[in-house]
């Protein structure tokens, strides 16, 4: 796991623990790994909006992370997501930035 | 903890805090008769290791410097190497002891277990024991950075030098202490071995859930926080300061289940920006879906795997998360856990 880099989805990261005894998880089989990796996309594009960026799948392996200029930044893994979204579009996410909570509570009333 | 993995005890504690001298005593524990020692010394010529009375292959000394930066490869590499012995039978352990040096941030050396592609299956952490000189810990903790992250990772503080102190500074030190980390148990060095280990687990969660937020305080003109170690009053006192640095701990106790995706999605986010903020998350959640509830633990950027516990508490079923940071709003955190969740029912206790 690299620490610094806001793993999201690499195969040890604790969001995404291989299952294990005592370990809580909902990677059981190919089945629930694939809808919670969907749900996982799903909640980080959620966020990844605040700042118009868009993150797909690549080619089944990789992820991808484009802006609304249409540039892009391919990554191995998703705990890359947050360094290169954060440098495709030149800002920080901060989650304790009133501006970002202010965004996230209108999207959760609407 | 998995019974594959061979558990690392971190040692640490500030500089003359008596880590040294600990060990020496959990090293006459038959309990500790099949520890591996690994001393990293700060400065050029070791000295801890002639401390120790058991030198033998089992003890390596670690020579590049400060732990938290230098030496983290070569921990690495101590440790790979105490596991091929091992492997080939040329020695026996079952735990390991890593005494740090006293200016050691030990977020460092639990990222390399948990991360390192070949440790993490052999190792585990077995939890952070932290010496507190109660001669020179208020000083410390109030100008030390290195001081208050160690006792902020620490799963169990051990005070020494208590015989040197008065009871009552040594009740204020303690207060002090569970301000700066309340979901550890204190112990003095002088207690049993036993006492002193017993129970001692990294994921052991007891203080948390025994931890009860003190009773609503009434201000009153006059009021003096500091001497009863309450807070802001904008904050309606739901956290602790440890005034010279700016450590605070609190939790957030959360009614209704919470989702576990974008609660880590909002957990990841939080701990890549302010990980170096947040000394320490430690709490049990009740999650959508699930019957019991699950423990998650962090220090610094590092959460360990989540794990399942086996049954609620005594008490309502809410969740409960406990921080211990540095320089940030609990008001603010809690803010956005409601704002990034979509769980309303979130408040702030101490």
């Amino acid at each position: 796991m690299c620490s610094l880099c806001g793993i999201l989805g690499c195969d040890d990261h604790w969001t995404n623990a291989i299952a294990r005894p005592g370990v809580y998880t909902h990677n059981h089989d190919m089945q629930s790994r694939r809808a919670e990796g969907m749900r996982r996309m799903k909640a980080v594009n959620s966020i990844l909006s605040y700042r118009r960026l868009k993150l797909d799948v690549w080619q089944g392996r990789s992820y991808v992370v484009t802006s609304p200029t249409g540039a892009s930044s391919v990554f191995e893994a998703l705990s890359h997501l947050w360094p290169e979204a954060e440098a495709l579009a030149g800002r920080a996410f901060d989650p304790l930035d009133e501006g970002m909570i202010s965004w996230m509570e209108e999207r959760q009333g609407a | 903890m998995n019974p594959l993995l061979t558990p690392v005890i971190l040692l640490t504690g500030f500089l003359g805090s008596g880590k040294t001298t600990l060990l020496q005593r959990l090293l006459t524990d038959p309990s500790m008769e099949g520890a591996a020692v690994l001393i990293n010394e700060f400065g050029e010529v070791g000295l801890d290791h002639h401390l120790l009375d058991r030198i033998d292959d089992n003890v390596v000394l670690l020579k590049s410097g400060c732990i938290c930066c230098t030496v983290r490869g070569e921990v690495a590499d101590a440790l790979s190497n105490l596991e091929s012995l091992r492997a080939r039978g040329e020695v026996a352990f079952d735990r390991v002891v890593i005494e740090t040096t006293g200016l050691a941030d030990p977020y460092p050396v639990l990222q390399t277990l948990t991360a390192h592609p070949v440790l993490r299956s052999h190792f585990t952490n077995g939890g952070v024991l932290t010496t507190v000189d109660a001669v020179n810990a208020i000083n410390q903790v109030a100008h030390r950075a290195e001081a208050v992250r160690q006792i902020a990772a620490a799963d169990r503080i051990v005070l020494t030098k208590t015989d040197l102190v008065e009871p009552k500074q040594e009740q204020a030190l303690r207060d002090r202490l569970a301000r700066i980390n309340p979901a550890s148990r204190i112990v003095t060095t002088g207690e049993d071995v036993s006492s002193i280990l017993g129970g001692f687990e990294p994921m052991s969660l007891d203080q948390t859930l025994t931890w009860e937020p003190p009773a609503e305080h009434e201000c009153h003109p006059g009021c003096d926080h500091d001497a009863h170690g309450h807070s802001h009053h904008e904050h309606h006192h739901a956290h602790h300061h440890d005034d010279a640095l700016g450590v605070t701990s609190f939790s957030l106790v959360i009614e209704g289940p919470i989702d576990w995706t974008i609660f880590g999605a909002w957990l990841t986010l939080l701990l890549y920006r302010y990980g170096d903020r947040i000394f320490r998350v430690k709490g049990i959640l009740a999650l959508d879906g699930e019957d019991k509830p699950v423990a998650i633990h962090g220090v610094q950027h590092l959460v360990h795997a989540p794990t399942h516990m086996e049954h609620w508490p005594e008490g309502p079923r809410s969740s409960r998360l406990v921080f211990i940071l540095e320089g940030l709003s609990p008001d603010l955190i809690r803010r956005s856990f409601s704002a990034f969740t979509g769980v309303s029912r979130v408040r702030t206790a101490a």
